[in-house]
């Protein structure tokens, strides 16, 4: 059995949140709300994340391009996504939406700034 | 000497949502900004969270300011980029000047109504009274995040954040993701000053303490910050005797709040509210001084960046009923009272002609109560509400209507049973 605290996110109440796992079955206690609980069945199973960094830009009007995952990626790969971006660079104008990465994590990373390229 | 019906300081999310709002209702609108592109600070705020009730849509800060700018742009509102707006004056009811330094000199505008959108600057250590040092290492979180997100440079490898509001939160996490070492979180107040949501995902996820009832009492260092000593505070906030620890870092973050740029409207003489920081305004939000409307965070600190693009809009409407009938015609102003557990309340007077919106806070967290207007009859229950959480209440006109011959309406906290 695998016991674990939350505090809810869903509204400011704030719940705290007991959820445990006997065998398959996910088990919410202390919810107000089935909102609640629905919340803490997503963080006990399958919590994801959406990551956003930024990326080094070559030759931009700025030095770097923020970047957001194209969708939540579970959140053990946080760090992975972070170490594929560490060493990228990549050369301006970027768009806005242009993919930076792709495939990396099951999403891809996209560039939220339009950076234009220094003539 | 240029004319114009509406001038708009700021070109953040309120100025640009107001400029884009004046210009659809045909005034003759001028949005001036002092940097060299509008979008403003959210510009370099990388994280979703913006524009949910505005667009409906979750983006990025950046995202949110570049569909701003569109909506300036296809609205045909002049803009000038690179404006410092020097000082105003008001020579007379509907006649204001603005004083516009620019690259080619200084610009003077003659206009009839103002839209005061400046945002806020943050809180530094000084106002937060902490003694000791001042060496290198000591940023505010704002500036944390240009540097970083903008600029792409690590300001330390081991952080220690003053105060938990929302930007200093955002920015654990962006420091947890680049492998700097993110210490402690040390607010003073029994509760964080952000919002919950970023309390988790920022702090909890990354397993960063938050040492709530403490405070920092020193930055030591010499060239650079070397520790800071936290201590344990009592019920007054003092720090408690005999608690004091230290702890080992090369930068300081602080992250204790904003406050509302004021300072040209001040110089005409606004008059302000100490609760907000920002003017004391109308429905309309329309300040003690006709013709000169604010919004955003220079009006009232905001935790969505959709409440201050709407306070824009609002302010827009205002000054079109401004610039038509020259001068608002409500005589009848009702004040808007802050009752039980109620911290700050927006705007401070109604009227019964047409539909408002109240922005509030609270004092402290509280669960199970009704918010609750006596006079318009009005209540909502809320499960629980928090001092970071900003209140926002839509009253319609016929609610407002009730409030007809009361010398005041009363915004109140109180518990279900």
């Amino acid at each position: 059995m695998n016991e674990t605290e939350l505090v809810c996110i869903i509204c400011p109440a704030s719940c705290t949140l007991k959820v445990s796992t006997v065998g398959g079955e996910v088990k919410v206690e202390g919810a107000s709300c089935s909102r609640g609980v629905e919340y803490a069945r997503r963080e006990a199973v399958n919590p994801v994340r959406h990551v956003m960094t930024v990326v080094k830009v070559k030759n931009g009007d700025l030095p770097t391009v923020s970047v957001i995952t194209s969708r939540p990626v579970p959140k053990k790969c946080v760090s992975e996504v972070m170490k594929s971006t560490a060493e990228l660079e990549v050369e301006a104008p970027v768009e806005l939406g242009q993919v930076i990465l792709d495939n990396v994590c099951g999403a891809s990373l996209v560039a939220t700034r339009r950076v234009k390229r220094l003539v | 000497m240029k004319e114009c019906e509406v001038v708009v300081l700021g070109g953040g999310p309120a100025g640009m949502a107001a400029a884009a709002r004046a210009a659809g209702l045909g005034l003759n609108a001028l949005l001036l900004d002092n940097r060299e592109t509008l979008g403003g600070i959210p510009l370099q705020c990388v994280h979703p969270g913006f524009g949910v009730h505005y667009f409906g849509e979750d983006l990025t800060g950046t995202l949110f300011a570049y569909r701003l700018m569109e909506k300036v742009e296809k609205s045909g509102v002049e803009t000038l980029l690179k404006a410092h707006v020097h000082s105003i004056e008001v020579e007379a009811y509907d006649e204001k000047l603005v004083n516009v330094i620019t690259r080619e000199g200084v610009l003077r505008l003659r206009t009839k109504a103002i839209i005061y959108a400046t945002g806020a600057r943050e809180r530094t250590l000084f106002e937060l009274g902490v003694p000791g040092g001042r060496p290198a290492g000591v940023f505010t979180a704002g500036e944390a995040q240009l540097l970083m997100d903008l600029y792409g440079v690590l300001p330390g490898k081991e952080i220690v954040i003053v105060g938990s509001g929302d930007v200093g939160l955002i920015m654990a996490r962006r420091f947890a993701l680049e492998n700097a070492k993110v210490k402690a979180v040390v607010e003073i107040m029994p509760w964080p000053g952000g919002l919950m949501r970023n309390v988790v995902q920022c702090l909890m996820d990354f397993n960063i303490p938050l040492l709530l009832n403490h405070a920092v009492v020193g930055v030591v260092g010499r060239r650079r910050v070397e520790k800071v000593v936290v201590a344990k505070v009592d019920e007054e906030l003092k720090p408690i005797e005999g608690t004091e620890f230290e702890i080992p870092c090369d930068t300081v973050v602080v992250a204790a709040g904003l406050r509302p740029n004021v300072d040209l409207l001040e110089k005409i003489g606004c008059s302000i509210d100490q609760a907000t920081g920002g003017p004391i305004v109308n429905d309309l939000l329309e300040t003690t001084i006709p013709g000169v409307f604010a919004a955003g965070n220079a009006l009232v600190i905001n935790d969505l960046v959709d409440y201050a693009a709407e306070q824009g809009e609002r302010a827009a409407e205002g000054a079109k009923l401004f610039v038509e009938n020259g001068g608002l015609q409500t005589t009848d102003w009702i004040p808007v009272s802050r009752g039980r557990n109620v911290r700050l309340a927006v705007p401070h007077y109604m009227c019964t002609e047409r539909d408002a919106t109240i922005y509030a806070r609270v004092l402290r967290p509280e669960k199970n109560v009704f918010v609750e207007i006596p006079e318009l009859q009005v209540r909502k229950y809320v499960a629980a509400v928090r001092p970071a959480e900003m209140l926002r209440l839509k009253l319609t006109r016929e609610q407002l209507k009730q409030a007809d011959g009361c010398d005041k309406i009363t915004l109140t906290v109180v518990p279900r049973e």
